[in-house]
């Protein structure tokens, strides 16, 4: 197992400062207060925690204490709640990574020019167009979207089971993560169990609807056994692989299981 | 020969002659680490709370733990397994040893009525640091109930697929979220006057180091 995303990332310095770049003004100085919250413990306690990163690195292993944790309760059968359509949220709230959080900034995709690449461990790394997309079975649900922030909606996805696709590219199904590389810069992967759960699909449609641009157009992973992070949209690329290879909100100290 | 006596002594204490050991060693162990994990877990609560503010306000940014909302769900979700295992040390102890039957119960509805007026005319006494009052025992009562809603109320929202049952229990995912936030809004007003009764009888306080 590769997996260590807690020692320091070559890039450290450059991840950094796109970071402090991407904090507006009152986000920037809130940080800065958080640091001074910190300090009032330091205060209190007589001892620097904030001193050197041992805190840090501590936080750090028991976030990864807690994925093998989130793994071993994970059931691939226990099914999150599915709802009736009148308790569907409307209009659905939008979040991207990117600031500013508007959906102006979502990527434009051309429907005929796309084609969704499958590489790693997979017998089949042919592109598959929209059309090739759309015409595999259909299975639509009506979930919770529960973002880390800790708000939720309801909505309805239709699209192809995941693990059903999986299956038609060939992927090695014993392999331990499938990442995601999308469209919009975006990166995340989840665990192979979650991948193959039956409410994990790949999602198309929305409110018996194209997936709109805003929620993801063409695609939109959506896992409603995970947290909104983990549900990638615009995803250009699909990789199998016993690699750990993280995410972006998972660069910046966020859980990577993330399990509901 | 130590252990003996001080057996001996918790022994007295519970059938209340010559008292002197008031909190055996595990009940002032567990109630500091708890003192100390529920701290952590209030202070980086606010600071999850402040990401996407359910209620219309913001805690104030010096008193939330964490860098941003990634820091302070790591220090939630570490913090959470010393207040879950210290909580369950604490409530096995208190329930197998009898301590929280002989120190909590029976609470009298003529007592508290009598101990809550006395306490407001500023004359409720707590010179036998052995024996709660009405008040006391309903606050105890009072805040071991929010302590155990506060980590049911967690899981839900936790883990709201794995622990559907509670989920479901608890009214759906928003719904345990403010129950989340009501058991620790309990647990802050019960932290409050708390401290200002162990400051008003520091005997208390030096119980809850020393023992005695």
């Amino acid at each position: 197992m590769s997996r260590d995303p807690r020692s320091p990332h070559p890039d450290t310095p450059l991840i950094l400062r796109e970071a402090a770049k991407r904090l507006d003004r009152p986000t920037r100085r809130l940080f800065l207060r958080s640091a001074l919250g910190l300090g009032t413990l330091t205060l209190l306690s007589g001892c620097d925690i904030m001193d050197g990163t041992s805190a840090e690195q501590a936080l750090g292993r028991i976030s990864d204490f807690n994925d093998r944790v989130q793994a071993w309760l994970f059931s691939p059968t226990r099914l999150a709640r599915e709802y009736p359509e009148s308790d569907i949220t409307r209009p659905f709230p939008f979040n991207s990574f990117y600031t500013p959080n508007s959906p102006e900034k979502a990527p434009v995709i051309d429907p005929v020019r796309y084609r969704l690449n499958v590489t790693g461990l997979v017998a089949d790394s042919s592109d598959w167009t929209l059309d090739r997309l759309y015409a595999l079975p259909r299975v639509t649900q009506v979930t919770r979207h529960i973002c880390i922030e800790g708000w939720s909606a309801v909505g309805k996805w239709s699209g192809v089971r995941f693990s059903d696709f999986l299956r038609r590219t060939g992927a090695d199904l014993r392999a331990k993560y499938v990442t995601f590389r999308c469209d919009d810069q975006y990166t995340t992967s989840i665990d192979m169990p979650t991948a193959l759960h039956p409410q994990t699909i790949l999602a198309f449609w929305f409110d018996d609807d194209v997936l709109p641009r805003r929620h993801g157009f063409p695609m939109k992973l959506r896992v409603p056994t995970k947290l909104g992070f983990k549900n990638p949209k615009h995803i250009g690329e699909i990789e199998v692989g016993n690699d750990y290879t993280g995410g972006y909100w998972e660069t910046y100290g966020y859980n990577w299981f993330s399990g509901l | 020969m130590a252990t003996l006596i001080e057996a001996n002594l918790q022994k007295n204490t519970a059938v209340g002659i010559g008292a002197v050991i008031i909190h055996p060693r595990i009940v002032r162990l567990t109630h500091w680490v708890n003192a100390g994990a529920m701290i952590v877990m209030i202070m980086s609560g606010w600071q999850i709370h402040n990401a996407y503010p359910t209620l219309p306000f913001r805690f104030p940014d010096v008193l939330t733990l964490g860098f941003g909302l990634a820091g302070a769900l790591q220090w939630h979700f570490a913090a959470m397994w010393l207040l879950a295992v210290n909580g369950m040390i604490y409530l096995s102890y208190g329930v197998m040893s009898g301590r929280l039957r002989r120190k909590l119960v029976p609470i009298y509805p003529s007592a508290m009525l009598r101990d809550v007026r006395a306490a407001l005319a500023g004359r409720l006494k707590h010179d036998d640091l052995s024996v709660y009052n009405a008040v006391q025992r309903v606050l105890y009562v009072g805040v071991i109930g929010a302590g155990v809603l506060v980590v049911i109320s967690g899981l839900a929202i936790w883990k709201p697929v794995q622990f559907r049952i509670l989920t479901t229990l608890l009214g759906d995912f928003d719904n345990a979220r403010l129950i989340h936030f009501a058991s620790m809004t309990g647990i802050v007003l019960f932290l409050m006057v708390h401290v200002v009764m162990a400051l008003l009888v520091p005997s208390s306080l030096c119980a809850m180091v020393r023992g005695r």
